[in-house]
């Protein structure tokens, strides 16, 4: 019998990663503590206002955008979460969420495009998002800590990747499902690739891609609440917090918020989604 | 009348194949091997093979075959949305088929405005943003864009509509923004692929009449797309007809009728050509009005000018055909002083009977511009045909069959 030695994967990873972490930690280190005040800044801001007036604003917000429906669900929903206590975990929640959202489109979107109109770039991008959805989120919270530290610059990190794929994907699919006449018309009237882009095929595909930015949410508040584990605040704590003392009601009560948080922000990029399809009068 | 026309666009010797090692099938076909032999041998689709013809300038050039014939790899050959494989394509007498990228855009801007079978208007633009597209992409300023998009929205009747959306309109609606979006680009050369055949039939002919009213006035180039005999015979200045990627026929709806090149186009021409079966009776029109062998000049030259007509018919009391009278033979006899239009009646076209077949009308009307007189057998003038109403109604009777088939199925 030949003994075929156990290939050393993990040793492989792992020097690779301390190459990175030696010349990059520095650099990474420097945008985790911009970033971190950033975010602490953020929620101490909406802690000062009384809870109310947010409830109020998000109220006002989730009118505007989705309907009477989902403002007054907001509104009860955010008032038990107060009631509860949670309010504070739930702020810090919704803005980990939005900035790991917000950097996610800013770097999904562009690659999106890229990927639908160069087949290239579909051959380079999309095996890698495979492997990005399918990597177990856990994993992902590793190698954060090194370059980011402990707290919620690196749960934002990890956050990014696990929930930039569905931004990716579905801004391609967007892209490549205009008709094909209509790009056919916007060739013969002689538009430049830019133009035909940003004139007719971007508008069309908005649908879409705010069903991506939908789907990137989701996962995002999902993982947020993993990334409990490496320091990350808010509801996601409050649940790492019950697991440990063993307390189920307090798990609940966390879990409840991000279950009331999920659908508000559901219902309002739906809203959006429907505020932007073709043809509507809106 | 070609010849005293200047040539538009000129085609020569262009080939279009699809595929990605197109040289083996392009030495096929210079060996004469059909579409279909090509397929079979290299897995490459031939679109069009060695086309050779002019475009002339103000003219409707029809473009006519059945699906697959290539007369649609054809027309995109014209803007490059198809890439040539092979051959040249001279436009105001410049080669495009080696254009750069910003040359091409010119060209696309400049010179061509397309029309398209489904419309593909931009669904999430208002009426006015579709027609202002090709002045958009070419940076022309909002208040001339919005000039120039009135003016288009006017000239296919869709005034008032600027701020609909393309999903509230009719397909008949859809498709005049359609040809308003190509016609604010003010362009030299229309192309018009299957442009009403998504319409249905009694707005495919409001459509069809449009156009060549609109023509009267624009005197465009038009390249015109169909797969329709009856709309091609009514649109058409002249006719090319493909067949498998291949030019079997150019030359006037009356060419193509009366001296078909090949049997395929004797074929194509008899299974859907319904003027065997269409005579004179059908097409006549009856006449506005009519001069008496016992009237005297002035008062014909006063029918005339009421009805502006150049030429009468003069009949006996009983309506018998006399013969023809022209308005400055009428006006000279009337400075003359002559009291009767006697002496001055003349044979005009040889008088046809209610059965003729329409199609041997074809050849005696494209010699002239009068009308044929339609007599019965008593010699009693029953109405007349002239080139116009005996296309139309080519058209017409097409439409009412085309509905009689619908309402069947």
């Amino acid at each position: 019998m030949i003994e075929i030695p156990p290939i050393p994967l993990a040793e492989w990873i792992d020097d690779g990663l301390d190459v990175l972490t030696d010349h990059f930690a520095d650099a990474t280190k420097v945008v985790s503590d911009v970033m971190e005040s950033g975010i602490e800044g953020t929620v101490d801001g909406l802690m000062w206002l009384p809870p109310w007036v947010t409830i109020i604003a998000l109220g006002l917000l989730a009118w505007r955008l989705a309907g009477v429906r989902t403002a007054v669900f907001a509104v009860l929903g955010f008032a038990l979460l107060w009631n509860l206590g949670l309010w504070e975990p739930t702020l810090q929640t919704l803005v980990l969420v939005l900035m790991a959202t917000l950097i996610a489109v800013a770097i999904g979107t562009p690659l999106g495009v890229a990927a639908a109109l160069s087949s290239t770039a579909y051959r380079v991008i999309f095996p890698v998002l495979d492997f990005m959805q399918t990597m177990p989120a856990f994993v992902y919270l590793i190698p954060a800590i090194p370059f980011f530290g402990l707290g919620p610059v690196a749960a934002v990190f990890s956050t990014v990747i696990f929930a930039m794929p569905p931004a990716i994907r579905l801004t391609t699919l967007g892209i490549r499902q205009v008709p094909a006449d209509l790009v056919e018309a916007a060739d013969a009237f002689g538009s430049t690739k830019w133009q035909k882009l940003t004139k007719v095929q971007l508008p069309l595909a908005v649908p879409t891609i705010m069903a991506g930015i939908n789907q990137t949410i989701m996962l995002a508040l999902s993982m947020v609440v993993i990334a409990a584990m490496i320091g990350a605040q808010g509801l996601g704590g409050e649940v790492w917090r019950a697991i440990q003392r063993n307390e189920a009601g307090m798990g609940f009560e966390a879990g409840i918020a991000v279950v009331i948080l999920a659908m508000v922000l559901d219902r309002i990029t739906q809203g959006v989604t429907r505020r932007n399809q073709p043809g509507s009068t809106a | 009348m070609p010849a005293e026309q200047s040539v538009k666009i000129a085609v020569r010797g262009l080939t279009k194949v699809f595929g990605d090692s197109s040289d083996e099938a392009l030495a096929l076909l210079r060996q004469g091997a059909s579409k279909q032999q090509i397929l079979d041998k290299t897995g490459q689709a031939v679109g069009v093979a060695d086309a050779n013809f002019d475009v002339y300038e103000g003219e409707i050039l029809v473009i006519m075959g059945l699906s697959g014939s290539g007369k649609s790899s054809l027309i995109r050959c014209l803007n490059r949305l198809n890439e040539p494989t092979s051959g040249e394509i001279l436009i105001d007498g410049e080669d495009i088929v080696g254009l750069g990228h910003r040359d091409l855009l010119r060209l696309r801007r400049q010179k061509f405005g397309m029309v398209f079978q489904h419309f593909a208007l931009f669904p999430h633009r208002s009426i006015r943003d579709n027609v202002e597209y090709g002045l958009e992409i070419q940076g022309i300023a909002a208040e001339e864009r919005a000039e120039r998009a009135t003016i288009a929205l006017k000239q296919v009747g869709l005034e008032g509509w600027e701020d609909a959306m393309p999903g509230q309109l009719s397909g008949g609606m859809q498709q005049r923004v359609g040809l308003a979006r190509a016609l604010a680009v003010d362009p030299d050369v229309l192309l018009m692929d299957e442009a009403f055949s998504a319409l249905d039939p009694l707005i495919r002919r409001d459509m069809q009449q449009e156009l060549v009213a609109l023509q009267s006035r624009m005197r465009k180039t038009i390249v015109f797309i169909t797969h329709d005999l009856d709309e091609a015979l009514f649109l058409g200045n002249r006719i090319i007809l493909m067949k498998d990627a291949r030019i079997e026929q150019v030359g006037t709806a009356e060419e193509i009728l009366s001296a078909p090149a090949t049997p395929y186009v004797e074929r194509f021409v008899a299974e859907v050509d319904k003027s065997k079966v269409l005579t004179a009776s059908s097409v006549m029109r009856r006449p506005r009005s009519v001069a008496f062998v016992s009237d005297g000049p002035r008062t014909v030259l006063r029918k005339m000018e009421d009805e502006d007509l150049n030429l009468l018919c003069v009949v006996e009391p009983d309506f018998r055909l006399r013969g023809v009278i022209r308005d400055e033979v009428a006006l000279a006899a009337a400075q003359r002083g002559d009291k009767s239009i006697k002496d001055i009646i003349e044979p005009g076209v040889t008088p046809v009977s209610p059965e003729t077949p329409v199609r041997d009308l074809f050849a005696p009307l494209s010699q002239t511009s009068l009308p044929a007189p339609v007599v019965d057998a008593s010699g009693i003038l029953k109405g007349i045909v002239i080139r116009a109403s005996l296309l139309q109604g080519l058209a017409e009777q097409t439409i009412v069959s085309d509905e009689i088939q619908e309402e069947a199925a």
